[in-house]
């Protein structure tokens, strides 16, 4: 295998686009194809401050590099979300990249900040852990983008996890979720403009950049992800892709090119543009206000977050074993 | 050669040399979604795996 710019021997192949690089050239093909996206997408512009929502996996840490690597100034957010063991170890993987290379890291943690944390939440409320752990995360990311006044928040998502969000929420024809799946939701209604740069690269490619880029990434998966339907739907299209390289990048892309505007626009008169992104399921869709605790938008007394923080701090912590597992 | 694992992880010994992508086919693993890793770098699918070669199989899909 010879890399595609200098002939030279090519360490990773990147069968999608029939192209193989050796290590310089793919690095240079990783960088590329965000500036690519952060330009198409209009992300973030030259001079922009960005936070980027680092978990110490592979993801985040390659957008955080690839960012400073392109002259943007980006300081990361780590959120402790008490996943037991995994979570100091993920902790550890973002502080060292962030020492390492000078880098501002600012952290949460839940348990001291809210006294709650994902497998207590998950217990006391019956909810999902990972639905309780994504709607804290987008809580103390929206929290610290205004605080900070970040023109951007980051985070990691990739081409196989927006194509497998696509995939579930075709299966299940969730048409108001397709109508915000876009790779940027911009500022509005109190909340932070939100990018993806990352959605043109694969994971495979984001973890082989972290290899290239001598990245000393957190291989192992988070407890609560085992079983994930997320997996599943990536596995299915795995299967397709291995027989047909491109069909994920042409059914995501295909998405945003040919049908997100119709569902967009379907929920455009229906509700305000950041609404539906911020509020959960079981919210009734109302009138916009402040949340009477952390002044956040929403559309009751309390936001989501702070209805989740109220039922549960104050219980007794739950052991992340004792936590059951649904997603 | 002796091939590393993970989820679980576990190791196991493989006759060499064999290439890349046909140890990976004996292993069923689907190479979209691992990379394989000797010393530090990426071998590529085409690459030949000598009989005392050490190398692990990463695999790349996050659920989170
Ligand atoms: S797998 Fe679930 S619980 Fe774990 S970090 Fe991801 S969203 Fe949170
Ligand atoms: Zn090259
Ligand atoms: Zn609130």
């Amino acid at each position: 295998m010879k890399c595609r710019v200098c002939r030279g021997p090519a360490v990773i192949d990147i069968r999608r686009h029939n192209a193989n690089f050796c290590q310089e050239h793919f690095l240079r093909y990783c960088r590329t194809q965000v500036e690519k996206t952060l330009k198409e997408f209009s992300m973030v512009k030259p001079g922009d401050r960005v936070l980027v929502a680092v978990s110490g996996g592979k993801d985040s840490l390659a957008v955080w590099d690839i960012l400073l690597h392109l002259g943007y100034e980006a300081t990361g957010l780590y959120v402790g979300l008490g996943l037991g063991e995994y979570y100091d170890v993920s902790g550890r993987h973002a502080r060292r990249f962030a020492e390492e290379r000078g880098l501002e890291l600012i952290e949460v943690d839940i348990r001291g900040t809210y006294d709650i944390d994902v497998p207590t939440a998950a217990s006391v409320t019956g909810r999902a852990p990972c639905s309780a752990c994504g709607l804290s995360k987008r809580h103390v990311f929206d929290q610290a983008t205004l605080a900070g006044d970040f023109d951007a928040l980051v985070t990691g998502h990739n081409l196989d996890d927006e194509a497998a969000v696509l995939f579930g929420n075709v299966l299940h024809w969730q048409s108001d979720y397709l109508g915000r799946q876009q790779p940027v939701l911009p500022a509005g209604h109190g909340f932070p403009k939100k990018v993806k740069p990352l959605v043109r690269l694969g994971e495979r490619e984001t973890a082989a950049y972290c290899v290239l880029a001598g990245i000393d990434y957190l291989v192992e998966e988070c407890p609560m992800a085992k079983g994930n339907k997320h997996l599943h739907y990536k596995a299915a299209l795995n299967l397709i892709e291995s027989e047909s390289p491109g069909s994920k990048q042409a059914f995501y892309f295909g998405f945003l090119r040919n049908a997100v505007d119709l569902f967009s626009e379907q929920r455009t008169y229906s509700e305000p543009e950041e609404q539906r992104e911020r509020t959960e399921p079981d919210d009734d869709v109302g009138m916009l206000r402040a949340c009477e605790e952390c002044g956040a938008t929403t559309n009751s007394e309390l936001c989501a977050f702070c209805r989740l923080v109220r039922s549960t701090a104050g219980t007794k912590p739950v052991p992340i074993a004792m936590t059951r597992k649904r997603n | 050669m002796l091939v590393k694992l993970r989820n679980p992880t576990r190791q196991e010994v493989i006759d060499g040399p064999i290439s890349v992508v046909k140890l990976l086919n004996r292993l069923k693993v689907n190479r979209e979604e691992v990379l394989v890793i000797q010393d530090g770098t990426l071998i590529p699918g085409d690459a030949v795996l000598s009989d005392n070669a050490v190398v692990e199989v990463r695999p790349v899909i996050s659920g989170g």
